[in-house]
C-alpha cells in the first residue's frame, strides 16, 4: 500500500519564556511513515510527547526541525514548513482530526456541527445530512438532541458529536487523539467499528489510545516514544 | 533513520500546490509603516491576505493595532510601504493589484462605499444618528447607484432579519436601539453592498457577554456565507479563536508572531504571546 504520511527526524522543545526561559524537550528525532489502509498507534508513558506529536502531524504545533510530509492529491507536502493557508487546506480536504474536547460554537446545532466539513468542500447539504444523521444514529446521540447546540450535552454526548464530525468525510489521513476515552463499551466498539471501516477504505489513520483492548483492535503498528522503534502489532 | 532518508530523496523536493481558483491575493501589504513616536503606531508590517481569509490582529492597547487597521482601510497614509488591492479600480476589470495610497483619494473613498467596509467598535461611529435604520442600509445602496426606491427598502427589510432585527423597526432611528441591534445594524449596512474586504475593530469590544455570543455567532456565518475577507482587530483571544484562520501578534507597534490561528494560540513562541495566551482565565 502507498505511503501516506511520514515525518522525518522531527524535533521539538518547548521554552517557556515567561518561566524562566526553561525549556522542555518532547520530541527527538522522530521518525516513521504510515500507509494506506493502516493505523499506527503512538505509544509510550505519559509525557512521553504522544500527544505533542500528534499535534505537530495537524499542524496545531511547530516543531524545531525535521519534515512532517504528507500525501494529498499525488503531491507531498511538508506540514512542518508549509503556509497556514496551506495546512487550512489540507485540513479541509486531507486530514481529519478527532479529539475526546469538543469546542462548540454558541448556537450551533450538533446536526451542523457534524456537518460542516462536508459542506466545506461543497458536499451536497441533502447527502451530508443524511450521512451526519446515519453516524449520530451509529453513535447512539439521541434523535432529540440532534437539532439543539452541544454546549448544553453531557461531556460523553459531546464527544460522540465530535467523532461523527470526524468520519463525516473520507479524510484520506485520520488523526485520532483518544477518541473512546470515557466511552462505554458500546460506543467504544461503534468507535473501533468506523475506525475499521475508514482503513478498509484506504485511510492512514495515526492515533493515541490509552485502553488497551482498543488499541489491539484498530493497531497495525505501534511507534513508541520512549525508544523510538515502530513494531508490528500481532 | 538511513532507510527513511533514501525513501524520501526518492521522491525528489517537497512540492507545495493549493487547490482552488482564490490562489491570488486580494491584499498585499509590503513593509508598512506609520510612527508617531518609536514603539507609538506600526512598523515594517508585511502580510498577504486571500479571497475568504480571515486574518486576526491581537495585541494590547497601544500596540498599534487600530492604527495599522486605520492604514489598511485607506484611512491614513502611511510613512512608507505600500498596500496593494486587487479589486475593481476604475478602469480595469479587477485582474491588477493597485496601490492603495497611490491612487486619488476620491478612488479610496470609493471603496470604503461599496467594496470595502469598515465595522467600528462604537456602531454610532459608522451609523448615521438621525438616518432610520432602512435608511442607514440603503444609503449604501445608493452610493452604489441604485436608486429605485422600492427595491432599496426591500433589501434594507432583508438585511434587517439577516442581521436578526425585528421588520418593524426599519423607520426607527438606530439612536433608539441597544448597542448589540446597533452594532448588528451597522454590520448590515456594510454587507449590503456585498463588499469583498471588511475591516472590524473590536466588534465586540461595548457589548455584554451574553450579547457577544450573539453577533460572534453571526459574523461567523456571514463570513462563511458570504465568503468574505476580513481583518479584525481585537483583544479578545476567545473572538480572534472563534473566527480568524490566522493571527497577527503585535507588540509595540511591531508583529511578533504570526502563523494559523490555533497555532499561535495552543503553542505560542514569542515571550508576548506566551504571556498573553497565558494570561487568559481557564474555564
Amino acid at each position: 500500500m502507498e505511503t501516506m504520511l511520514r515525518a522525518s527526524e522531527v524535533s521539538k522543545r518547548f521554552v517557556l519564556h515567561n518561566q524562566g526561559g526553561v525549556e522542555l524537550p518532547v520530541l527527538t528525532q522522530a521518525s516513521f511513515s504510515v500507509n494506506q489502509g493502516e493505523c499506527l498507534v503512538l505509544n509510550g508513558r505519559s509525557g512521553s510527547g504522544k500527544s505533542t506529536l500528534l499535534r505537530a502531524l495537524y499542524g496545531n504545533y511547530l516543531v524545531d526541525s525535521g519534515r512532517i510530509e504528507v500525501q494529498a492529491d499525488g503531491y507531498w507536502l511538508d506540514i512542518a514548513s508549509a503556509t497556514p493557508r496551506a495546512i487550512l487546506q489540507l485540513r479541509r480536504n486531507t486530514i481529519g482530526w478527532v479529539s475526546q474536547f469538543l469546542r462548540a460554537i454558541p448556537r450551533v446545532s450538533a446536526l451542523d456541527v457534524v456537518m460542516q466539513p462536508l459542506l466545506d468542500v461543497g458536499g451536497d447539504a441533502k447527502q451530508a445530512k443524511r450521512k451526519a444523521q446515519q453516524l449520530l444514529e451509529r453513535l447512539n446521540v439521541p434523535s432529540h438532541l440532534w437539532a439543539l447546540a452541544p454546549a448544553t450535552f453531557s461531556g460523553g454526548e459531546q464527544q460522540r458529536v465530535n467523532i461523527a464530525r470526524g468520519f463525516v468525510l473520507d479524510y484520506p489521513v485520520l488523526l485520532l487523539d483518544e477518541p473512546t476515552a470515557s466511552l462505554d463499551s458500546t460506543n467504544a466498539s461503534a468507535v473501533v467499528e468506523l475506525i475499521d471501516q475508514a482503513k478498509q477504505r484506504g485511510a492512514a489513520v495515526v492515533g493515541i489510545f490509552h485502553d488497551s483492548q482498543v488499541r489491539e483492535q484498530v493497531a497495525d503498528r505501534l511507534y513508541d516514544l520512549s525508544t523510538q522503534d515502530a513494531t508490528v502489532q500481532g | 533513520m538511513t532507510a527513511m532518508n533514501s525513501v524520501i530523496s526518492k521522491s525528489g523536493p517537497v512540492q507545495q500546490k493549493i487547490h482552488g481558483q482564490a490562489d491570488r491575493p486580494l491584499l498585499v501589504v509590503d513593509a508598512l509603516s506609520k510612527l508617531y513616536a518609536p514603539g507609538k503606531g506600526f512598523s515594517e508590517v508585511s502580510f498577504d491576505l486571500y479571497p475568504g481569509e480571515v486574518l486576526g490582529i491581537v495585541g494590547e492597547s497601544g500596540s498599534g493595532k487600530s492604527t495599522l487597521l486605520q492604514a489598511l482601510s485607506g484611512r491614513l497614509k502611511p510613512d512608507a510601504g505600500s498596500v496593494l488591492y486587487r479589486g475593481t479600480v476604475k478602469g480595469d476589470q479587477g485582474d491588477q493589484m493597485n496601490d492603495l495610497y497611490g491612487m486619488p483619494e476620491s478612488e479610496r473613498r470609493r471603496l470604503l462605499r461599496t467594496e470595502w467596509g469598515v465595522v467600528h467598535q462604537h456602531p454610532m461611529d459608522g451609523l448615521r444618528p438621525r438616518v432610520s435604520a432602512g435608511g442607514n442600509i440603503g444609503e449604501r445602496l445608493m452610493a452604489k447607484g441604485l436608486s429605485h426606491y422600492g427595491s432599496i427598502r426591500e433589501q434594507a427589510l432583508r438585511w434587517l432579519s439577516d442581521v436578526e432585527i425585528d421588520q418593524g423597526r426599519v423607520d426607527d432611528m438606530p439612536t433608539t436601539f441597544s448597542g448589540g441591534m446597533q452594532q448588528r445594524l451597522q454590520i448590515a449596512r456594510n454587507l449590503v453592498t456585498h463588499p469583498q474586504l471588511i475591516f472590524m475593530d473590536e466588534p465586540t469590544g461595548g457589548l455584554d457577554v451574553s450579547v457577544q455570543a450573539r453577533l460572534l455567532d453571526l459574523l461567523r456565518r456571514l463570513v462563511n456565507e458570504l465568503n468574505l475577507s476580513v481583518i479584525i482587530v481585537t483583544h479578545d483571544l476567545a473572538v480572534a479563536r472563534l473566527l480568524a484562520d490566522r493571527l497577527m501578534v503585535m507588540k509595540q507597534s511591531r508583529v511578533v508572531e504570526s502563523g494559523l490561528t490555533d497555532q499561535v494560540l495552543d503553542d505560542p513562541q514569542h515571550p508576548y504571546t506566551q504571556l498573553l495566551v497565558s494570561s487568559v482565565l481557564q474555564n
